[in-house]
């Protein structure tokens, strides 16, 4: 893998260096090390600027965030709790945690309507209260050693998100874990870790949720971890509504263990530069996943969605949509893979990405990967890309429907399909809301 | 109401309507038949506002209002439908929805008053009847899965809802059984009134037994070039198109 200028490393190993002192010796050593080896890795590998042979930044350049030096800050920084009014993620007597430029704030979240069967922690305190759960799990599903933005977040585990839901728990209102960046006067990073633990035979619906309120460049770079249960079932829902001058980086490492489910449904609808890495593992028998994405990006805004699902054991089954729509030069690309390892009979997988062009100049680009060691699989893919259809624009117009409505009830229907695969009402329709009110903004222009 | 005069139209530079005349009166239906390629659905559709096509030259008016410089949408609400020969399937777009858009639509646009969900409804379980329609369709999207005569029924149902002044009807009757020819010219019929008018574009004789038109056109090469009753229709049903196009030939 390529370096970074030196430069570049320096200042993050003066950050990181700086970030040690702030919270010495509060932690256990094996987290110690664990920082150490991200930093490590970060100084081999940098980011990843260069993309002449390097498959999986081949469209995405992320020069643009290595030309700035990201400030870490050490302190919560004092934001009016109404500017964050309107950045509520569903409805805002669900329970959450709230983390301001990556750092816990304990005044901001709410926890009161949480039930004891789910335990929502910062990451810290997990550590001390959960020590084997948080040792067992923390960086051992996200590797680091070949990917620079995760050794970064990793040298700079802190604060967090920890969530363990019990065995057999069962709940129906959703956890809400938001990251808001604040950035008013240095451009700022932050790296937030989210550690996902579900016990066997449990069910729960977990909201992840990105904003800003920002008046500089930020960069978000989080990690998230997610184990889930022998028979479990997890609802969750990743969304950005990042400002349009935000850097995005996400990776996301999920194991599914035998008999569970994952519903995960990715939103971006924000940012100036995104990139979402999805792993999935079916690690045992029977275990499925449901992954849908949606983005809609406009102006220059950049969206890179990296999705590897990883069929590593037998009678697993996996179907993915991803739906983009695309206005003004943005651009999108969508890397879908999906390996069928050596034994792994009777595997189902699915695949499907589709993007709709609001203008001439805006451009997808959707790349399917098969990599399949196993006879006896069923395996499909589809992938489109093109304007909206003409003619049924005119079948709409000609039924007096005017042409700004037309589109918008086509642009409607196209996600509509995404946004009825959210199983929560409440988030759907919040969700929805979202949708609706860009299209608007984009279709009236 | 309607009055074409001398209309050329062209797609993608080729010429298809060559100087087409007509004149459509208030309750009268025309059927407009010809052979494949000789312009029928192009006629249909420039006059729908079609942004495929590009008309050249001439004049088309509805109650002596430019229909050219219409937009679709504006056509619609002027009182112009057409029923498309193949339906599009719009996914994603629940049937009952669209319709209440563009009724709702259409009267903004008259200044009167729009239709609320339950109203509509009502008036729609009303309308179904008239082609009998299963009325499960109109919950699904957009002619999605439906059947080609379920498509051809959908659209005469949007006709009894829209109840248009002008009605270009292309090609009804094309892949239909008889049962099903029946029940589309039936509701066709129903829709029929001193006011209001038909242009109905077939390839074959066959609906024109259920639905007795006024006046027949035959249009080959982009031109009418013979008119008559409803016993041209059967003329053409026994003859065929060829002997048209000698007489054609022989005045030259």
């Amino acid at each position: 893998m390529t370096q970074s200028p030196s430069k570049q490393i320096d200042h993050y190993v003066k950050s990181y260096n700086s970030f040690l002192s702030e919270i010495s010796g509060n932690s256990p050593t094996w987290l110690g090390d664990l920082r150490a080896n991200g930093m490590k890795h970060f100084q081999n590998l940098g980011l990843p600027i260069e993309r002449r042979g390097n498959e999986e930044w081949k469209y995405t350049d992320v020069r643009p965030i290595s030309r700035i030096d990201f400030d870490t800050p050490a302190d919560i920084s004092s934001v009016d709790a109404n500017a964050l009014t309107n950045i509520t993620f569903g409805d805002s007597n669900w329970p959450c945690l709230i983390f301001l430029d990556g750092i816990y704030s304990e005044k901001l979240s709410n926890l009161s309507g949480l039930p004891s069967e789910i335990v929502a922690l910062n990451l810290p305190e997990a550590v001390n209260k959960y020590p084997d759960i948080t040792r067992e799990h923390l960086s051992q599903h996200a590797p680091y050693h070949d990917n620079g933005f995760a050794a970064l977040n990793t040298a700079f585990i802190n604060d967090g998100a920890f969530v363990y839901v019990k065995e057999e728990a069962s709940l129906n209102e959703p956890l809400r874990l938001l990251f808001i960046s604040t950035s008013r006067v240095q451009e700022s990073i932050s790296n937030p870790r989210i550690l996902i633990v579900t016990g066997n035979n449990s069910q729960a619906t977990i909201i992840e949720g990105y904003a800003g309120i920002s008046d500089t460049p930020y960069l978000s770079n989080s990690v998230t971890e997610i184990v889930v249960g022998q028979g479990s079932n997890l609802k969750y829902y990743k969304t950005q509504i990042q400002d349009n001058n935000a850097f995005h980086i996400t990776n996301t490492h999920v194991l599914l263990q035998r008999d569970s489910y994952m519903s995960s449904v990715n939103i971006d609808l924000g940012g100036r530069l995104v990139r979402n890495n999805l792993n999935v593992i079916t690690g045992d028998e029977n275990a499925s996943c449901k992954l849908n994405g949606l983005y809609m990006v406009t102006g220059s805004q950049h969206v890179d969605n990296q999705v590897i699902i990883d069929h590593a054991k037998p009678y697993t089954t996996s179907r993915e949509l991803y739906k983009g729509i695309l206005d003004g030069k943005s651009r999108s690309v969508f890397h879908g893979s999906i390996i069928v390892r050596e034994g792994a009979e009777k595997v189902n997988a699915h695949q499907v990405d589709k993007n709709l062009l609001l203008s001439d100049e805006a451009e997808a680009d959707t790349k399917p990967a098969f990599w399949i060691y196993c006879d006896d699989v069923k395996c499909g893919h589809g992938a489109a890309c093109g304007q909206m259809d003409d003619t049924a624009l005119f079948y709409l117009r000609s039924r007096g429907i005017d042409e700004q409505s037309a589109k918008r009830m086509l642009t409607q229907a196209f996600v509509n399909e995404i946004i009825e695969g959210i199983e929560n009402e409440s988030y759907r329709l919040h969700i929805s809301e979202l949708v609706q009110g860009m299209l608007q903004d984009w279709l009236t222009a | 109401m309607l009055d074409i005069s001398n209309l050329h139209a062209s797609i993608d530079n080729n010429e298809i309507l060559k100087g087409i005349n007509l004149k459509v009166q208030p309750g009268e239906i025309h059927a407009i038949m010809g052979p494949n390629g000789s312009g029928k659905s192009t006629l249909a559709n420039v006059l729908a506002g079609h942004p495929s096509f590009t008309v050249t030259s001439g004049e088309a008016t509805l109650n002596k209002e430019n229909l050219l410089k219409m937009l679709p949408e504006e056509r619609a609400r002027a009182g112009v439908f057409l029923c498309f020969q193949h339906p599009v399937e719009v996914s994603g777009v629940r049937l009952d929805h669209f319709m209440r858009a563009g009724y709702n639509a259409i009267q903004k646009s008259r200044g009167k008053e729009e239709m609320d969900v339950l109203k509509f409804d009502r008036m729609l379980n009303e309308k179904v009847q008239i082609v009998e329609m299963d009325r499960n369709l109109i919950k699904r999207a957009v002619n999605e899965g439906f059947s080609g005569g379920e498509k051809k029924r959908n659209e005469i149902l949007q006709m009894a809802v829209y109840e248009p002044t002008l009605s270009i009807l292309d090609e009804p009757d094309s892949g239909l059984d008889v049962d099903a020819l029946r029940i589309v010219a039936n509701g066709i019929n129903q829709l029929r009134t001193p006011e209001k008018s038909i242009i109905l574009v077939t390839h074959y004789q066959r609906i024109l037994n259920y639905v007795v038109p006024d006046k027949v056109h035959v249009l080959i090469n982009g031109r009418i070039v013979k008119s008559g009753d409803k016993d041209l229709a059967k003329e053409i049903e026994e003859r065929g198109y060829d002997w048209i196009e000698t007489d054609i030939q022989a005045s030259k």
